[in-house]
C-alpha cells in the first residue's frame, strides 16, 4: 500500500518535471539549500584537477608558450587591421544610416565538471544568475559553438552540449546558404536534419548558425559534415562532428542574445487609425 | 576482531542517527563529480539497502524517497528518477531481509546485486521512455561495484554495534 503511494508520487513528478517543467522552482529552491553539500563533494576532485595541473611538464608549458607568440604574432597583424576595419564599417554603416548592431556582453566561465547524470550529455560552468547569465544563452569555445545554456542556479549554470540528443541548433551550410537544424546523435556525434536527399550537401562542408531563432548569433562554426547518406527515405541522413572541443573544453564563453525579445506588433487597425 | 555471523553474538542496538549519519555521508559521496566514469557506485542505493536490509523498522520507503530526490536533484538528472528507484529497491531489500540475514555477508552481497541491478534498470527505462539514448552496457558496471563494496560495508557499518560498554572477551555481547 505505502509502496504504491510513493511510486505514483514518483511517477507524477517525473511527469511533472520531464513533461511539463513545472517543478524547477522546487528543483532551484532545494539545489540553493544542497549547495555547501555540493560544494564539499566538489573539493576532493578539484584538488585532483589541480595537481594535475600542477604536474604538467615544464616542456609542455614552453611549446604552448612559443605557439601562443606564434599566434600573438599572427592575430597581432589582424586586430591592427580590425580597428581599421570597424571604422570604416561604423562609417559606411552611418552613411546606409543602418541600426547599429546590437553589441553582445559575454562572461567567460570555466567548466567545473561534467554533470553525473548519465542519461544527458551536460556540463556545469562555474557562472550563475548572479552574473547575469539566463536560461537560452550560448556557449562558445574558440573553435565554435558547444552547447546552450539550460537551467540556471544562483552561481552555477548547467550548459547542454550539442552531443545531447534533446539539444537542437538552427544552422545553415555555409557554402550554399541552405538551412537546417542539428541534433545530437550520440556518440560525439550530430545529425542535420530535414534536409531533402538531393539537397546540395556534401561531406566536409561547414555548418554555421543561422540565427533564425534569434538566440544564436548568426554565423557562428557549429559542425563539419561527415557522411550523406541519399538511399533512406525522403530526407538525407547526414552526420556531422562539431567544429568546437564540446567534450573537453575547460574554458568558455556564454554569448549574450544576439537580440532582445521581440516587440508586440501592432495589429494593423490600430495603425489604420493614425 | 570481528567475529563471523557464524558466531551469534548479540549485537548492541543500533543507533538511529548514526544510520542517518552514514546516509547523509553515501550523498556527499555521491555528489563527487565523477562525470561520466563508469563504475562508481551509487552509494546512497548501496547504503539504502544496506540499513532496509539490516534495519527494516528505521529505515523503508519514506527515506528512500527523500534521499531519492535529493540526489536527483544533486545529480541534475530528472526529478523522481533516483527516487523511484530508490523505493524499489527499499521495499525489494526489506522485503527479503529476513532471508538475506541468514546469509555470511559474501553471500548476501550475490542477493544483493539484482537488487541494485533492478534500481537501475528502473532508471533506464524511466529516461528511455522519455527519449532520453541508452548510456551503454559499462552503465550497469556501478551495481558490481556497489555488491563487491558490501563486504567491506558489513564491516566498518556494523563496527559501532560491536562496541561493548565494559569489555569481557567471555561473554556474548
Amino acid at each position: 500500500m505505502r509502496l504504491w503511494v510513493f511510486v505514483i508520487a514518483c511517477l507524477a513528478m517525473l511527469v511533472a518535471d520531464l513533461h511539463f517543467r513545472y517543478l524547477e522552482v522546487v528543483r532551484q529552491t532545494l539545489s540553493v539549500v544542497l549547495y555547501p553539500v555540493e560544494m564539499a563533494a566538489a573539493t576532493p576532485a578539484e584538488f585532483v584537477r589541480n595537481a594535475s595541473k600542477y604536474f604538467a611538464t615544464l616542456i609542455k608549458v614552453q611549446r604552448d608558450n612559443r605557439e601562443l607568440r606564434r599566434k600573438a604574432l599572427a592575430d597581432a597583424e589582424r586586430l591592427l587591421r580590425q580597428t581599421d576595419l570597424e571604422q570604416e564599417n561604423a562609417r559606411l554603416r552611418g552613411l546606409l544610416a543602418m541600426s547599429e548592431r546590437i553589441t553582445v556582453t559575454s562572461v567567460a566561465a570555466d567548466v567545473l565538471y561534467e554533470a553525473r547524470d548519465v542519461f544527458s550529455r551536460k556540463v556545469i560552468v562555474d557562472h550563475g544568475s548572479q552574473h547575469d547569465v539566463t536560461a537560452g544563452q550560448v556557449v562558445v569555445d574558440e573553435l565554435g559553438v558547444i552547447g546552450q545554456v539550460t537551467r540556471v542556479y544562483p552561481i552555477q549554470s548547467e550548459v547542454t552540449l550539442l552531443t545531447d540528443k534533446a539539444q537542437a541548433v538552427p544552422v545553415r551550410v555555409e557554402r550554399t546558404g541552405q538551412r537546417g537544424v542539428v541534433y545530437g546523435a550520440g556518440e560525439g556525434m550530430l545529425e542535420l536534419r530535414y534536409l531533402l536527399a538531393n539537397a546540395d550537401v556534401q561531406p566536409g562542408d561547414r555548418l554555421v548558425t543561422s540565427g533564425l531563432d534569434g538566440l544564436f548569433l548568426p554565423g557562428l562554426p557549429v559542425a563539419r559534415v561527415v557522411s550523406v547518406n541519399r538511399e533512406l527515405q525522403a530526407f538525407a541522413q547526414i552526420v556531422c562532428e562539431p567544429v568546437a572541443r564540446v567534450g573537453h573544453a575547460a574554458q568558455v564563453l556564454i554569448l549574450g542574445r544576439a537580440q532582445p525579445a521581440p516587440e508586440r506588433q501592432v495589429p494593423p487597425a490600430d495603425k489604420a487609425k493614425d | 576482531m570481528q567475529p563471523t555471523h557464524r558466531s551469534r553474538r548479540i549485537l548492541r542496538p543500533v543507533r538511529i542517527w548514526f544510520v542517518y549519519l552514514s546516509l547523509f555521508v553515501a550523498l556527499l559521496l555521491s555528489y563527487i563529480p565523477t562525470g561520466q566514469l563508469p563504475g562508481v557506485p551509487d552509494w546512497v542505493a548501496l547504503l539504502l539497502a544496506f540499513w532496509c536490509v539490516r534495519e527494516r523498522q528505521v529505515v523503508g520507503m519514506g527515506a528512500a524517497f527523500v534521499f531519492g530526490v535529493l540526489v536527483d536533484i544533486g545529480h541534475g538528472a530528472a526529478m523522481g528518477q533516483h527516487a523511484l528507484a530508490y523505493v524499489l529497491l527499499a521495499y525489494a531489500a526489506s522485503a527479503v531481509s529476513r532471508r538475506i540475514l541468514w546469509f555470511a555477508p559474501v553471500q548476501q552481497s550475490v542477493q544483493i546485486l539484482p537488487l541494485l541491478l533492478g534500481a537501475q534498470v528502473v532508471m533506464v527505462l524511466v529516461r528511455m521512455i522519455a527519449g532520453a539514448e541508452f548510456p551503454g552496457w559499462s552503465y550497469f558496471l556501478s551495481s558490481v561495484t556497489g555488491a563487491l563494496l558490501w563486504l567491506p560495508l558489513h564491516f566498518v557499518l556494523l563496527l559501532p554495534q560491536y562496541q561493548p560498554e565494559d569489555r569481557d572477551d567471555n561473554r556474548p555481547i
